[in-house]
């Protein structure tokens, strides 16, 4: 698998830029893979939005899919779609260093 | 005596209760079975009906005789599941049910209040929105398709997970025939619309049902995550503002388990229910399972799921009541015929591991059946696995497949 330099350290990656081991992320990690998806600043909401995605990752294994996001945290599909645009589901987990979520079969 | 209590009489349920019933002596176990309806529903039928090639009768047999004498069936809601005192509430006699040991398998339901417009406040649904997930909106589409004249359908998929991923693929295939059988192909725009990046979820099925979406002239809308439907203008429209519009549309909703689920607070945010997908044993609660559609596992909400997942767990529950360890048994194995319209189909195999790989898939006596390659062959198969359905499977004997996946006729 590539690597990838991330804040200074060397980050084991798939092949679509996600990272393989979620445990190398750091939060100071953030606003860089932020701005490497095109954004630019991450307000209280898009934190609250990371902080969620990584400790439910640590307690059930599994990236949150959008409507699991927009339940605990009381955001709305509408508004993850203006922090996240385009491609919320996978945006987050890329900034929170996440898998990609698995599209259910 | 102790308890075995069933929630739900579909496939998983009544397959656990005829499993059940053969294996467990009579003398020390009680095995009940409750559920609302008194109707079983041969649930992949209703795609055929909207094209008339079957009708209601054809999809709907009394519960009660495919449950095993010795086992008692209850038709009624269910209120209220206490899984701290091992009890459940039922409307009916206002009762409560004790239980040692509790299946859930009460399924995934088709839920249109979900999406705005799809329904309005008296629970309408528009002249030109249509559902064929449920078997009144089967037969209201055979109705409403035998008189249109042409114009543009356009299937959605309103968000994953739903049950029978297939389905919206075989539709859109077998609308292709039956407007070329009637004669108006040439009148008639069909899209498919999906919230996925693809025409299927893995990579290579995605390719190859891509491949013959457009062979058939069907044009394919991928990432499409819809927020509303606006029947004023007669459009879908999504979440990042991006809109199809539509003459006819055939959705495929927001599917979600059971109420009670949610009411009892052991599902997830769709009220599915998290269990080891391995053993489906529940995340807190030891003597509770969740089998079928209800489960909320990685792999197809689908009846052969159910069914491989039944297999696996009838003989880890055997070893479990006697005090043996669970073997980490089930492997996500899913195994679905394609119907692609013309008389023709694809079969698929998979589990949580293995995407769906082009081959042969060995049967004896009767196969191979091509996967992932459009056959006369597959039609057949779909064609026989109705009759396989009510006479075998829900009987719990043995269907002449494997329950775990093998790699054998697999190109990889």
């Amino acid at each position: 698998m590539a690597t990838e330099l991330i804040a200074g350290r060397e980050i084991t990656v798939d092949e679509e830029g996600f990272f393989a081991d979620p445990s190398q992320w750091s939060e100071d990690m953030a606003e860089e893979l932020a701005k490497a998806i095109g954004i630019d600043e991450l307000t209280e909401d898009h934190w609250k939005v990371i902080r969620f995605l990584r400790k439910d990752f640590e307690e059930t294994g599994e990236t949150a899919t959008i409507r699991r996001v927009s339940t605990m945290t009381g955001i709305s599909t509408k508004q993850l779609y203006q922090l996240f645009p385009k491609k919320p589901a996978k945006k987050m987990a890329y900034i929170a260093g996440l898998p990609k979520p698995t599209g259910c079969v | 005596m102790k308890r075995l209590l069933v929630l739900g009489a579909g496939t998983a349920g009544t397959m656990v209760v005829n499993k059940m019933s053969h294996h467990l002596d009579p003398n020390e176990w009680e095995i009940t079975i409750v559920d609302q309806e008194e109707t079983h529903y041969y649930q992949p039928g209703f795609l055929f009906i909207p094209f008339g090639i079957y009708g209601r009768n054809d999809v709907i047999k009394p519960r009660r005789d495919y449950i095993p004498t010795g086992v008692d069936l209850i038709v009624s809601e269910i209120e209220l599941i206490e899984p701290e005192n091992n009890r459940v509430k039922i409307a009916k006699g206002d009762r409560w049910l004790d239980y040692d040991y509790l299946v859930i398998a009460t399924g995934t339901h088709p839920r249109l209040d979900e999406t705005p417009g799809l329904v309005d406040e008296d629970g309408k649904i528009p002249d030109n929105v249509h559902t064929f997930y449920t078997l009144d909106g089967a037969v209201r589409l055979e109705k409403f398709l035998r008189k249109w004249e042409g114009g543009k359908l356009v299937l959605n998929i309103m968000e994953m997970p739903f049950k029978c991923p297939v389905a919206p693929l075989e539709f859109i295939f077998l609308a292709d025939w039956w407007f070329t059988e009637q004669g108006i192909r040439d009148k008639v725009d069909l899209t498919f619309v999906t919230p996925l990046p693809g025409a299927f979820t893995k990579p290579i099925a995605a390719r190859e049902l891509g491949g013959i979406l457009e062979e058939k002239n069907i044009s394919l809308v991928t990432d499409f995550m819809a927020e509303r439907v606006d029947p004023d203008r007669n459009t879908l429209v999504a979440f990042d503002e991006e809109e199809v519009p539509y003459d006819v549309l055939v959705t495929v909703p927001v599917n979600m388990g059971a109420d009670v689920i949610g009411r009892s607070g052991l599902g997830d945010e769709l009220n599915h229910v998290p269990v080891d997908k391995h053993t489906f044993v529940h995340a807190k609660y030891p003597n509770i399972f969740a089998l079928g559609d209800a489960a909320a596992l990685p792999t197809s909400k689908a009846g052969s799921v159910a069914h491989f997942a039944v297999e696996t767990w009838t003989e880890n529950f055997l070893r479990y009541i006697d005090g043996l360890d669970m073997k980490e048994a089930f492997d996500g194995h899913a195994n679905c015929f394609i119907e692609s319209g013309f008389g023709k189909g694809l079969l698929i195999d998979f589990n949580y591991d293995t995407e769906p790989l082009p081959g042969k898939y060995p049967l004896p006596g009767v196969g191979p059946f091509s996967l992932l390659r459009e056959s006369e062959m597959n039609h057949w198969g779909k064609m026989l696995f109705r009759w396989m359905y009510w006479n075998i499977l829900l009987k719990g004997k043995e269907m002449p497949v494997t329950s775990y996946m093998t790699m054998a006729g697999k190109w990889s």
